[in-house]
């Protein structure tokens, strides 16, 4: 079988600018940070980002690379609100949202990985969300009872990024958090996906770490693999390292002033991986952050 | 609040108020987002409302309520498995009643959660609308507000995002009977969708405040019940019980300014 070994550089220069690209994880949970540094780094814009929204979010929309956004939230979980995110808000330079309710947005990706149209939801009726989208339309339903319900469309992507603990070098992939999100659900919905992962293991190797509930992402759904080691930093990557609160601080507070944004950009997103985990506080700091309580 | 010597406080009265809310509810999902509706939940489960099920905001379902704070070597009662992606299965169902903390609400209960301002360019971005359409469309939902104030209570909310009783908001053939509004509870009052036209209503007040206070602090007509009660004040057994297995580190005497 073919290896799926790919860069960060290798799969920024499969995208283009204009593409429509989800984001695996939750909040500050699991996200592919790696990978979503490398993209701040390229020459990509104009992207429709669609995510339940954590730090990649303020980081793509402080740098300019975001047209539209499709979101129910975006928090940094132990910050309750992204400052980057709300900067870009509250200054009108990221205006063309689609906001919808968390379940709506699992209902458009799930209706994606289906080759569907839409699927039907009562939620967002009777709110704003009905209000403001009008690319989201009421059906009937065909039945007697002939209810009326929203058809959420199928969040089609061009490109899902995700990261998990483990892969194969066929594009199996492994997550030892208790959670898995909707990593699967993004990875089906999306044209090509491009999972990280801590570390890249020998198939034969996947049930030493877990048991086959850990077994999320099956090769059919996954066009690329790519170490990236601590890659989902700062947020958590559950069990081997929790949310980096303190980095996250300093993420924050660099919205409101551009000297700490230049410094945090310096030592944060214009250098190489190794350079970042260095500057993060090294490997052996990273994996002493505890599992976050909630 | 009264002069006489009491041995509870503000924050203590509104968990107990809080868990109110949860009474005759059985096998369903208490979900208390925030400090007192957490804790309210936690006592609810505790007394009156066994079957009740909780979470840990993460993806376990519990058969205790966990404390808040540090947890030293407390281990978590796992009943059961829960993660984000059934969340929305469990609560399109309706075995769910949550109680949240809306920055706006309406006369009808409709909750803004989502963006001060106007929604392309908002004064301030708060959160987003979260699961909260789904929910509110869904389940019984009840909310928690622990400063009643006029910028809260609200004429209209700047984004509806979660549903009210306001016909107006509602296309014609949606399904209604499947929400509730259930109760709301804030550092003065309870209330709830008892007014005319499901509107809110006065039910008790908290002792030492007065139906023209809360009326004064909220920006809409609050319509009254019939007999406007005292919100009952903690038990004993109820007050041992949230500082000595709810809240030991006593992370509620911050939550609510004492009025």
């Amino acid at each position: 079988m073919k290896s799926k070994r790919m860069t960060p550089g290798e799969v920024i220069a499969e995208l283009r600018s204009g593409m429509t690209i989800g984001i695996g994880g939750w909040g500050a949970r699991r996200k592919p940070m790696a990978l979503v540094r490398e993209l701040v780094r390229s020459d990509l814009k104009d992207l429709t980002l669609v995510s339940y929204g954590g730090p990649e979010v303020g980081l793509l929309a402080a740098t300019g690379k975001i047209k539209k956004l499709i979101f129910g939230f975006v928090t940094l979980d132990v910050i309750p609100l992204d400052a980057h995110f709300r900067a870009a808000r509250q200054a009108g330079r990221l205006t063309d949202v689609m906001e919808v309710d968390e379940g709506m947005f699992q209902w458009g990706l799930r209706a994606a990985a289906l080759r569907l149209p839409f699927l039907p939801t009562r939620a967002g009726l009777g709110t704003d969300v009905d209000r403001l989208n009008p690319d989201i339309l009421p059906i009937a339903s065909p039945y007697e009872d002939g209810e009326t319900l929203l058809a959420m469309p199928a969040l089609n992507l061009d490109a899902a990024l995700c990261h998990v603990d483990h892969c194969d070098e066929y594009g199996n992939g492994q997550i030892l958090g208790d959670d898995p999100y909707f990593d699967d659900l993004y990875c089906a919905a999306a044209e090509k996906s491009y999972v990280s992962c801590e570390k890249i293991i020998p198939t034969e190797d996947f049930l030493e770490h877990g048991c086959i509930h850990s077994l999320a992402l099956n090769r059919t759904l996954v066009s690329g693999v790519i170490e990236t080691p601590l890659g989902a930093h700062p947020t958590a990557c559950v069990p081997k390292y929790g949310i980096d609160t303190e980095h996250l601080k300093e993420y924050s507070a660099a919205a409101k002033d551009s000297d700490a944004w230049t410094l945090y950009r310096a030592r944060f997103v214009d250098v190489d991986d190794a350079t970042y985990v260095e500057n993060a506080g090294g490997s052996d700091n990273i994996t002493k952050i505890p599992a976050p309580v909630f | 609040m009264s002069e006489e010597t009491k041995d509870y406080t503000l924050g203590e009265l509104c968990i107990t108020a809080c868990a109110e809310a949860w009474r005759g509810d059985n096998e369903m999902l208490a979900s208390g987002m925030g400090l007192i509706p957490r804790l309210g939940a936690g006592l609810a489960k505790l007394t009156f409302s066994p079957g009740l099920l909780l979470n840990d905001a993460e993806c376990r379902l519990v058969s205790e309520p966990i404390p808040v704070g540090p947890r030293g070597d407390y281990k978590l009662k796992i009943e059961g498995w829960l993660p984000f992606a059934r969340v929305f299965d469990f609560l399109w169902r309706g075995t769910r009643h949550a109680m949240t903390m809306p920055t706006q609400i309406d006369r009808y209960g409709c909750s803004n959660i989502s963006v001060i301002g106007d929604h392309s360019q908002p004064k301030v971005q708060l959160l987003g609308v979260r699961g909260i359409p789904g929910n509110t469309i869904n389940h019984p939902c009840s909310y928690f507000i622990p400063a009643h104030g006029p910028r809260i209570f609200v004429d209209q909310v700047d984004m509806a995002s979660g549903v009210g009783y306001d016909s107006a908001r509602w296309r014609d053939g949606a399904r209604r009977d499947l929400m509730e509004l259930r109760r709301v509870i804030s550092n003065l009052a309870v209330m709830d969708f008892g007014g005319p036209g499901n509107t809110m209503r006065i039910i008790s007040t908290h002792p030492g405040v007065t139906v023209e206070q809360v009326q004064e602090q909220t920006g809409f007509e609050l319509a009254v019940a019939d007999k406007v009660k005292e919100t009952a004040i903690p038990t004993s057994e109820q007050l041992a019980m949230i500082s000595d297995v709810l809240d030991p580190h006593n992370l509620r005497a911050s939550a609510v300014k004492e009025s």
